[in-house]
């Protein structure tokens, strides 16, 4: 298992020399055993187990309503699980009431108060802990430095921007340290431009502090560029842990590699299976290859998913391959700058995208509207799923 | 009810409208340089306000103004015995000398007469205790009662707005009836404080002090509650839980965040609750004794056993004045917090 763990690590490295989950022999910083939590007859969150490391960036994905904010508020004490455990350090935290636990929330709202000024919202969790006020007001200056504040001390939340309220609320929640800093959506009311300077803000400052960070996001885009490791939801369970190139590379589903970027998903059997790689045969008859070892037994219902990146596209049938390659006809193509995607009808009526970066300035394969092209792939460019 | 809480931000719609100026490039043929910089002060949805202003106003005007110049005049006027009118008469058929005469025919000398006479300061003071004592007891419960309202679920909470709202189907006056009969001495109250063992004999609660103050917190408890639950349900649920997780225990919550959050709705209940029990004359009269004398039962005797209007009107302009005391410190105050955003 563990060899397991670092083979995958090696191929699909994390983005810093930082992977604790792949040693056995690291504890977790929080670790979930077994979470429920229902609101009623509903489950938010079911036999949900999950690790946590130190000084870990830590995504939580999924759509509206598939738990991850639930998880989020029973780490922080907001919420009581039905069942399971919540261990913090090895620590239970069952019975440990939301202002007793090392960790701060920056809420999805923001939630700062309206009645006092910032630096007052900002010392507001130091105050509780009865610190000094010299040290507090020490401790404030250096927050408002570190999100780049100071001027904005005297000012009243409602006589603010919301970027800059969206900073006076994470400087809040570092106040005082937190073991696990929880953000709920922290980016959800900014605008896109906004949205990615705060995210390279946001991974500068965990890298700077080392404080482990939990955040919850509905946007692929930003919990791959955020995280260390990201687990990805639906309906109150965890699909897929591991880190955004595993994830995207290799999805363990076909809800995970639709919720993660872009795919296409070809139907078809396993066909048989051979050293280092497996055949399909497509449900309308087409070869596929994939460079990948799969533990099922031919017959089985399996998926071919591929990334639309991956696809090559062409005016002329790729010579002397007869596996991974497809004909079809342009029905739309979608300039977005970088890239074009081009939707091709293949012959049994399915769509499937190609995406081509855009290197030279016009589109130099002058492939159009309604042209007749051949679509193929490498092996080792497509995966097979089984689920 | 929730009207009566005071706004201190200013609509953005208002705060707009100062800025279309490109709506009335439209409208104007040649817009010169120099005005278009500049906001101009009347566009189209400022002036239909100023249209609207007008019906306070002329309610205000009808119905408070002229009544209160009426009661004003009376009070400088001389007492006559029994009837009005009261003397001077403004005559205004004799011109600027009629209004000489009739300004020179005014007096102050019913003023002088009720600082004079202790029996008006001891009903002023007693009114203002009352009033005062009766307005924290209301805060005190009524608080807890509004800030439980906003726990219990959304359906719950019409009912009990319901609740809190459904004696007012019944008259004030019957209400108040009512409790003379519970409270005297084979009454329900010392039925059920015997039953309970607290007393071995009847209590003569009628004409007690304690009689007026269950009186008037009883009344006056929807006038409390309303506007405190107004405000309270305002504060957003995670105030509450940003306060938990910076660490404050729910003591620390309610008292730096819950209480000044609801400091409008606090105001307003406490005036919406003071200023009518200053002048509150039914309770004391009907439930309360001889040692209760309030301003409004003084006012009540000046006019209707004395027959002294214009001793009565200085009682009522005297009154007037102490009341808006509070009001205009509370305006001054919401003016400055305005000032300093």
């Amino acid at each position: 298992m563990a060899g397991q763990a670092e083979r995958v690590n090696s191929r699909f490295g994390a983005k810093r020399d930082f992977a604790p989950w792949a040693d056995p022999g690291s504890r977790p910083l929080v670790r979930f055993e077994q979470v429920t939590k229902r609101f009623g007859a509903t489950s938010a969150v079911e036999e949900l187990s999950l690790d946590i490391f130190a000084g870990e960036f830590f995504a939580l994905l999924g759509p509206s309503g598939c738990g991850k904010t639930t998880l989020l508020r029973v780490l922080a004490g907001f919420e009581v699980p039905g069942e399971g455990r919540i261990l913090l350090d090895g620590v239970d935290l069952a019975g440990t009431p939301p202002h007793r636990r090392p960790t701060n929330m920056m809420f999805q709202s923001y939630a700062l108060f309206p009645h006092l000024t910032v630096e007052r919202n900002i010392a507001f969790g130091l105050e509780q802990e009865r610190m000094p006020s010299r040290e507090i007001t020490a401790r404030v200056a250096e927050m408002l430095a570190l999100v780049k504040l100071e001027g904005f001390a005297r000012r009243k939340p409602d006589q603010l921007s919301g970027g800059e309220r969206q900073r006076v609320a994470l400087a809040r929640s570092l106040a005082k340290r937190p073991r696990v800093l929880l953000l709920d959506e922290p980016m959800a009311a900014l605008d896109k431009k906004l949205r990615a300077e705060t995210q390279f803000e946001l991974i500068e400052l965990q890298a700077r502090l080392g404080t482990t960070f939990v955040i919850v996001t509905h946007d692929q885009e930003e919990a791959m560029t955020l995280s260390d490791r990201m687990a990805v939801m639906e309906r109150g369970r965890i699909v897929q842990v591991g880190t955004p190139a595993e994830i995207y590379e290799r999805p363990n589903s076909r809800y995970v590699a639709d919720f993660v970027g872009d795919v296409n998903l070809l139907e078809g059997r396993l066909a048989s299976l051979d050293p280092g790689g497996a055949a399909i045969r497509g449900s309308d008859g087409a070869a596929f290859r994939v460079a990948q070892e799969v533990d099922t037994a031919p017959g089985t219902p399996v998926w071919v998913a591929l990334r639309p990146e991956k696809v090559r596209i062409g005016r002329e049938r790729p010579e002397d391959v007869r596996e991974n390659v497809l004909a079809g006809t342009v029905a739309e193509i979608a300039y977005l700058g970088s890239v074009s995607v081009y939707k091709v009808a293949l012959e049994n009526g399915a769509l499937m995208k190609a995406a081509v970066s855009n290197q030279a300035r016009s589109s130099e394969r002058n492939i159009g509207r309604s042209d007749r092209v051949w679509l193929s792939w490498p092996p080792e460019a497509a995966i097979v799923l089984t689920r | 009810m929730a009207s009566n809480v005071p706004r201190t931000t200013p609509s953005p719609r208002v705060r707009g409208e100062g800025r279309g100026e490109g709506q009335l490039d439209a409208k104007s043929p040649s817009p010169d340089r120099a005005a278009r910089g500049r906001p101009l002060p009347a566009l189209r949805g400022e002036v239909r306000y100023g249209w609207a202003v007008v019906i306070p106003y002329a309610w205000l005007i009808a119905f408070f103004l002229a009544p209160f110049l009426i009661v004003f005049k009376i009070s400088l006027s001389e007492t006559t015995i029994a009837q009005p009118p009261y003397l001077p008469l403004l005559d205004l058929s004799a011109g600027w000398e009629g209004l000489g005469r009739f300004l020179a025919g005014l007096s102050f000398d019913n003023y002088v007469v009720l600082g004079s006479d202790r029996l008006y300061l001891a009903a002023y003071l007693k009114s203002l205790e009352v009033a005062a004592f009766s307005t924290l007891v209301l805060l005190l419960l009524g608080y807890p009662f509004a800030y439980a309202m906003t726990r219990v679920p959304r359906r719950l909470q019409a009912i009990l707005v319901m609740l809190v709202v459904l004696p007012f189907w019944t008259s004030f006056l019957i209400r108040v009836y009512a409790w003379i009969n519970i409270l005297q001495r084979d009454g329900l109250f010392n039925q059920v404080l015997i039953a309970l063992g607290v007393v071995d004999q009847p209590v003569g609660w009628l004409s007690t002090n304690t009689a007026v103050y269950i009186g008037i917190v009883y009344s006056y408890f929807p006038f409390m509650v309303l506007p405190l639950f107004a405000a309270l349900e305002k504060i957003d649920v995670s105030l509450h839980e940003a306060a938990a997780d910076l660490g404050a225990r729910p003591v620390t919550t309610f008292w730096r965040v819950t209480v000044p959050l609801s400091r409008p709705g606090i105001i307003a209940g406490s005036l919406l609750c003071f200023i009518p029990i200053v002048g509150e004359f039914v309770i004391p009269d009907l439930l309360g004794g001889s040692a209760t004398v309030m301003i409004g039962q003084t006012l009540w005797t000046e006019f209707f056993a004395n027959r002294d209007w214009p001793i009565a009107s200085a009682v009522a302009v005297v009154l007037l004045c102490l009341l808006i005391v509070p009001i205009l410190i509370y305006q001054h105050q919401q003016a400055r917090e305005i000032e300093s955003r």
